[in-house]
């Protein structure tokens, strides 16, 4: 499933990102790579934006990106 | 004295800024900005131990292989300057993601020093670092350090001085995976048996930089005979790591090794006593303030605040500056004898300089609540909330707060579009801001409603007016997104920083800076060309008129006619002024929107300021110029004078076009150069041009 179609509180591992090279170096940057663990801390209404923790590091982003992140639920 | 050019890199968010104030704190400060294309790096010296430290402070990156603004400034300055140690920052708290830049750092094989900040922070979260096992895994020197607690900062200048002399490189120990590890160890015997070197690197090194597919290593590496025998090994090991990794995109294997190497590093050197459970307090705020409903009250409670101080606190020693000018204008006009010069400093240079010294206020306070979101950590929230909607007219979370701060005063709004990262969404937002009106276009607005709709329904009215200003500057938002700055919408990836208490020395010296350098540079600019407008509206002299009118004056005894005839001589000499010739000679080019030129000429000095439109219309329907909106003589002249839709066109003209001279020259400045104001000049008076001309015909 997509990172978008997670709510509040969910914890997932990062199983693919199909992003631009650009985003993904970004990402990667972050500590956001496959095999990462990730929790969803917060999400804006109607979901426009979300806030996902890595590794204790806080990481807001938007839908369009998010749906980019493929993930398995935990 | 020998001089040590010390390069900092580091992560945004992992103190870099007060980790020098405090390493140059106790030493003697010298700061000096210079600013580079957009980005700016700051460069300072101070002395330790008989040495020269030339420290240059790089903007904080992720990670220096990106394509972002400021990853290319930092990744151009390490690569191709000239410096001898680099200072890697890193956020204690934060190790294993800082560690990902350390590695791309240690890449560049330059004398690096680890400084692993906010130690004391670190000590309270329960995190205890081995330093030794990590200067051994790494090969580099580590030292802990707070730049609060100034803790480690001696020892973080000794091992800059230690390095920089020293000749040995420590051998890193750093390990990739097996799978890497297997194939560099291929690689590297295949050259060590060729008896291969190049530059300073080990067989390993290249080894690694041939697997990562680094493209300055293949260009040197492309003419030499090795290649031949060379290709096939490295074409087998890069189908062991795709089959190993999964993926055949080089830059992801290289980013989940780095992540791994990161991971490991953490795990040997960093033992964590942190209760798991325990929600931190960062998430507990963060419960609240992004809390999807009470999240944007509390924002819009929040700017309401500061928007009220900035311009309720801000008008009392705007007051003061006022009056301190007035009378020191007073004070030197009635020392001044020669006419000329009296006009020259009184009316022009006094008056041209108080001007801009009136904004200060205003733009320290705010830098002050700006400095505050930022250091706390609540503006990357603010964009976080506000992003959905404004994303939808092309702009950016964070555009919200220049944009707001527009409508009290187009300056510091242009400054503080400073905290949009992304060029694209900076510049959109710069150019959209003027149609916030701002507090200026106020009287003009007042008095226009005020004449034509009458006192009852004026406010209503001036809703409108900015309700509509700022609606019409979304969709230019939209239209630039789409016609001007086209491409890829710059993705919003952001780090969340942890909430911290804001230092008073960081945001002391941000707004003293912010506040120096608008004094300084902005105050040159507007006071030659305020100088410039005085000068264009006084002369050429017209002694003729003056004699005229001398006489006329001297035969009248009633104290009204004489008011009169004064008015009228006025308005006769701006008139003849080259400012009113300039007038009446672009009077056709607004004649399409019912202006004549009397309009004409007030909309061109509202170019210096808005506050002078009111009083030059005063001037030119002749009731004198010590007018304000709620004068009832000028509003009964303009009703008079005026048709309903050339004074409606006249509103919707004034909304739109160009903001005063102060802002112009700012906003030149933020933009990055004259050619943007220029732009502007164009966009803002064509759209002002057309919006008024539909609005005069639909009316007509």
């Amino acid at each position: 499933m997509k990172l978008s179609e997670l709510d509040k509180g969910d914890r997932a591992i990062i199983k693919k990102i199909d992003s631009s090279e650009d985003l993904k170096t970004r990402l990667a940057s972050f500590g956001v790579v496959r095999g990462s663990e990730l929790s969803v801390e917060a999400c804006s209404i109607g979901k426009q934006t979300m806030e996902i923790m890595v590794d204790d590091t806080l990481i807001g982003l938007r839908a369009e990106e998010a749906k980019e992140i493929e993930v398995e639920k935990l | 004295m020998d001089t040590i050019k010390i390069v900092l890199a580091g992560q945004p968010n992992v103190g870099k800024s007060m980790l020098i104030n405090s390493m140059s704190g106790s030493n003697g400060l010298k700061v000096g900005n210079f600013s580079g294309v957009t980005v700016e790096k700051t460069e300072l010296c101070f002395e330790h131990h008989c040495h020269m430290f030339e420290m240059i402070d790089l903007p904080g990156t992720y990670s220096i292989s990106g394509f972002s603004q400021e990853e290319k400034v930092a990744h151009d300055y390490l690569t191709n300057e000239d410096y001898d140690v680099i200072i890697n920052v890193l956020d204690s708290t934060h190790l294993k993601r800082n560690l990902l830049l350390t590695l791309e750092l240690l890449k560049l094989n330059k004398k690096m020093v680890l400084a692993l900040n906010m130690a004391d922070e670190a000590k309270k979260e329960g995190i205890e670092i081995d330093v030794k096992q990590m200067e051994k895994i790494i090969g580099v020197p580590v030292v802990l350090v707070s730049a609060n607690t100034k803790e480690g900062v001696e020892e973080l200048l000794e091992k800059v001085h230690e390095v920089a002399d020293s000749q040995e490189r420590i051998k890193s120990n750093i390990l990739y995976s097996d799978a890497m590890e297997e194939e560099i160890l291929a690689i590297e015997t295949f050259l060590t048996q060729k008896g291969f070197s190049l530059r300073d690197l080990s067989n390993r090194e290249i080894a690694i930089r041939l697997l990562f597919e680094d493209k300055d290593i293949y260009k040197e590496l492309h003419d030499e005979p090795i290649m031949m025998e060379l290709q096939p090994i490295i074409l087998k090991a890069l189908q062991h790591l795709y089959t190993h990794h999964d993926t055949k995109n080089v830059q992801e294997i290289k980013a989940n090794e780095y992540y791994a190497i990161a991971r490991g590093i953490h795990l040997e050197t960093v033992n964590c006593q942190r209760n798991r459970g325990k929600k931190s307090l960062t998430k507990q705020i963060d419960e609240v303030l992004i809390n999807k409903y009470l999240g944007i009250p509390i924002f819009l409670f929040l700017m309401w605040g500061l928007f009220q101080i900035t311009f309720t606190l801000g008008a009392i020693p705007m007051d003061w500056i006022d009056r301190a000018i007035g009378s020191f204008g007073d004070f030197v006009g009635s020392n001044i004898s020669n006419e000329f010069m009296r006009n020259v400093i009184v009316d022009g240079i006094i008056s041209g300089v108080g001007a801009v010294l009136l904004f200060l206020p205003n733009i320290i306070i705010l830098y002050i609540g700006i400095a505050l979101l930022e250091t706390t950590g609540y503006m990357s929230r603010v964009a976080f909330l506000l992003d959905g909607f404004f994303h939808k007219f092309g702009l950016h979370g964070k555009s919200f707060i220049p944009l707001v701060t527009g409508f009290g005063c187009s300056v510091p709004a242009y400054m503080a579009a400073r905290t949009l990262k992304s060029e694209k969404d900076r510049l959109i937002t710069l150019f959209i801001i003027g149609f916030m009106s701002c507090g200026a276009r106020l009287p003009i607005y007042v008095l226009f409603t005020g004449a034509f709709f009458g006192a009852d329904k004026a406010g209503n009215i001036l809703f409108l007016i900015y309700i509509s200003g700022a609606l019409l500057g979304l969709v230019m938002a939209k239209i630039l997104r789409v016609v001007v700055f086209k491409g890829e919408d710059e993705p919003f990836v952001m780090e969340m920083p942890k909430y911290r208490f804001p230092s008073f020395t960081l945001i002391w010296h941000t707004v003293y800076n912010n506040a120096k350098s608008y004094v300084k540079k902005a105050g040159t600019f507007i006071l030659g060309a305020s100088v410039l407008i005085w000068v264009l509206a006084t002369y050429p002299n017209q002694p003729l008129l003056d004699k005229e009118y001398q006489a006329k004056i001297e035969q009248q005894s009633n104290k009204e006619s004489i008011k009169t005839l004064e008015n009228e001589l006025k308005m006769k000499k701006m008139e003849h002024s080259y400012l009113g010739q300039i007038g009446k000679l672009t009077e056709p080019f607004f004649a399409p929107l019912g202006f004549d030129w009397k309009m004409t000429v007030s909309l061109e000095a509202g170019l210096a300021a808005k506050e002078v439109v009111v009083s030059t219309l005063g001037v030119l329907y002749a009731i004198g110029d010590d007018v304000d909106e709620n004068s009832n003589a000028l509003a009964h002249e303009l009703k008079k004078n005026i048709s309903f839709a050339s004074a409606i066109s006249f509103i919707v003209f004034v909304m739109i076009y160009l903001p005063c001279l102060a802002a112009s020259m700012v906003f030149a400045k933020e933009a990055g150069g004259y050619k943007y104001l220029a732009y502007l000049f164009i966009f803002t008076t064509v759209t002002a041009w057309i919006f008024s001309f539909i609005t005069y015909r639909i009316l007509l």
